[in-house]
């Protein structure tokens, strides 16, 4: 290989190289197409053209048993004006309900989990006997199925044989056992607990690695200054991972702004915390309305593409790679 | 003294982060154990080894069955979106041409699609495909989710290799299918260990699709026969059958998590601060 690589560089000065170099990339790029091909038809199978039929099935009185019967109804899923009253999704009370509740969710555990996270994350950059058991520790909560995880807050949130009950009261905390999942108050709280709990370690890790790219010299600057740690955090720690931060706290308010499995399985269909993910599914299989649902599903598109959008322009992603 | 202080609320931090991320699982464990009665009182520690529930699981589901369900499309999800994502990644990776910013933009996006979104065109694709209660539905439609991520991530990688390694293989008259097997690959497997591990186990934690394209309780994947699980009535829910479940499902992820840590870290910052 090292023969060949050094006839590449003697054949360089030959003025025949940028033509057959050219052809050499003419077929590097056909080669390209080839090998994109399958992967293209396969992204367009399952993403573009499933997206493109919800859109339209939203546009249409679609139901379950017979989506091909569908007839196009226009923006009737969405909005309607009937006899003095206003019907479709952005009239349901119920739909403004799972949006208020994904973004109050969305809002407060990100920012729980990146409080959270951030102290995980400086806790594992500092170096201490013990330290892989912490990460070990750290990663099991983000490798348990979201399933699992909220059967498993369910048990430990049980209004009457629930340890997490039994623990805040012999701590004198709560004189009698709450209701975590049932109560309307508290639902949402646990739901959050759950979530918080659950992507911590995906936040720490992702803040961590921005942490070990830090250069070390601004912090012996600071050491020899005697400047106190605190504000070494705020001054230089904080601004300088920023931009990991504000990336990380997208990728995770996206997710959040989709949730589904954790809210379905700890509370179902409960009123109290119902989502804009577990909206639409209510109205497309258990109401059998995939008209209206896929309204619903276009809506929280919409919301979720948006971000994305921002995301890009604001966000200085470049895409192109180098 | 002050040090000594610092110390000790460092190892104090220390020990509440492993705490609160350990002991829902040690209490799943412990309740997993416990048997009939013996479930309603809380204990912190398991005083009898009972191994009932773990039988029961088996005997009152097909929990076996979902357990091979939940293997076989984990596995069939990885090996397509790694071949996929391998051949993708070598011409987003190496080879420049026009229009290349456009797709891998287009992969990030499908990538944030919310599966919501798609709910019901999938279903219609599934149900079109006569794939409905079947498991090569689910595996098709998990492409969504693993596809992008997986070539995103090899792409990354594939494109800090060394040029001079491939130059060498054009020289030596190899063709384009032939530099990604015999060149990359062999360089490839950490990557390829990551992504598909990543891959592996949002396949093997999926719920939505699993939840809504299938019927029987034989075609069911884990998560979705665990949510399922029921009592004689809703107040009554066999809570030591639903945490041994819970246990035997999650034990086989955490242990592949705790083996390949570093990889699995590696490849989450790849696909998350480097896109």
């Amino acid at each position: 290989m090292a023969t060949a690589t050094a006839e590449l560089a003697e054949r360089a000065p030959d003025p025949a190289a940028p033509a057959q170099k050219s052809q050499l990339t003419r077929s590097r790029v056909r080669a390209a197409w080839l090998f994109l091909t399958p992967m293209l038809i396969l992204l367009a199978m399952v993403a573009g053209w499933p997206l493109l039929r919800t859109i339209w099935f939203s546009f249409t009185d679609a139901n379950l048993s017979d989506l091909s019967g569908a007839k196009f109804i226009g923006f009737e899923n969405y909005l309607a004006y009937n006899d003095g009253e206003w019907y479709g999704v952005l009239a349901d009370s119920e739909w403004w309900n799972a949006v208020w509740n994904t973004l109050k969710f969305s809002v407060i555990s990100v920012t729980l989990e990146t409080v959270l996270g951030l102290v995980v994350a400086l806790v594992l950059n500092a170096s201490f006997p013990g330290r892989s058991l912490v990460r070990a520790a750290v990663l099991i909560p983000w490798a348990i199925p979201t399933i699992v995880s909220a059967k498993m807050w369910g048990w430990m949130m049980h209004d009457q044989f629930g340890i997490l009950n039994h623990m805040l009261m012999s701590l004198g905390l709560i004189s009698s056992p709450l209701a975590w999942t049932a109560s309307p108050d508290l639902a949402l709280t646990a739901v959050i607990m759950v979530d918080v709990w659950k992507t911590t370690p995906f936040m720490a890790l992702l803040i961590l690695a921005a942490l070990q790219m830090l250069p070390t010299d601004c912090y012996e600057a600071a050491r020899v200054d005697g400047i106190h740690p605190v504000r070494v955090f705020f001054k230089v720690t904080l601004p300088l991972i920023k931009p990991a931060l504000m990336v990380a706290v997208i990728f995770r308010l996206l997710d959040a702004l989709r949730i589904f499995d954790l809210i379905y399985v700890l509370t179902s269909n409960s009123k109290d915390t119902m989502s804009m993910s577990v909206y639409a599914r209510q109205q497309l299989v258990d109401f059998q309305s995939v008209g209206y649902g896929s309204a619903a599903s276009t809506l929280l598109f919409l919301t979720v593409g948006l971000c994305v959008v921002l995301y890009i322009t604001f966000g200085r992603v470049r895409f192109d790679g180098r | 003294m002050k040090r000594l202080l610092g110390w000790a609320g460092f190892y104090l931090l220390v020990a509440a982060i492993i705490l609160y991320s350990v002991f829902p699982f040690y209490y799943a464990i412990v309740t997993s154990l416990k048997a009939g009665s013996q479930l309603f009182s809380v204990e912190y520690f398991p005083t009898a080894w009972n191994w009932d529930n773990y039988v029961s699981v088996f005997r009152e589901q097909p929990f076996a069955h979902n357990l091979f369900n939940s293997v076989l499309v984990s596995f069939a999800v990885v090996a397509l979106s790694l071949f996929f994502g391998v051949t993708a990644a070598f011409a987003l990776g190496r080879v420049q041409f026009r229009g290349r910013g456009l797709l891998l933009m287009t992969v990030l996006a499908v990538s944030m699609f919310p599966q919501v979104a798609v709910l019901s065109g999938m279903f219609e694709l599934i149900r079109g495909l006569g794939l409905y209660n079947n498991l090569l539905g689910l595996v098709i439609s998990y492409m969504i989710f693993t596809l992008p991520f997986t070539v995103w991530v090899l792409t990354t990688f594939m494109r800090d290799l060394p040029k001079e390694l491939e130059e060498a293989a054009i020289m030596d008259g190899a063709s384009s299918w032939e530099i990604i097997v015999k060149v990359f690959m062999p360089l490839m497997w950490p990557a390829l260990v990551t992504t598909g591990l990543l891959a592996f186990i949002a396949a093997w934690n999926e719920f939505l699709f699993a939840l809504t394209f299938t019927l029987t309780n034989t075609q069911r994947t884990v998560p979705v026969a665990i949510a399922l699980i029921s009592g004689a009535s809703q107040y009554e829910l066999p809570w030591g059958n639903i945490m041994a479940a819970s246990v035997i499902v999650t034990l086989p992820v955490v242990v592949l998590v705790l083996i390949f840590q570093r990889r699995i870290v590696s490849g989450l910052t790849a696909g998350a601060v480097k896109g």
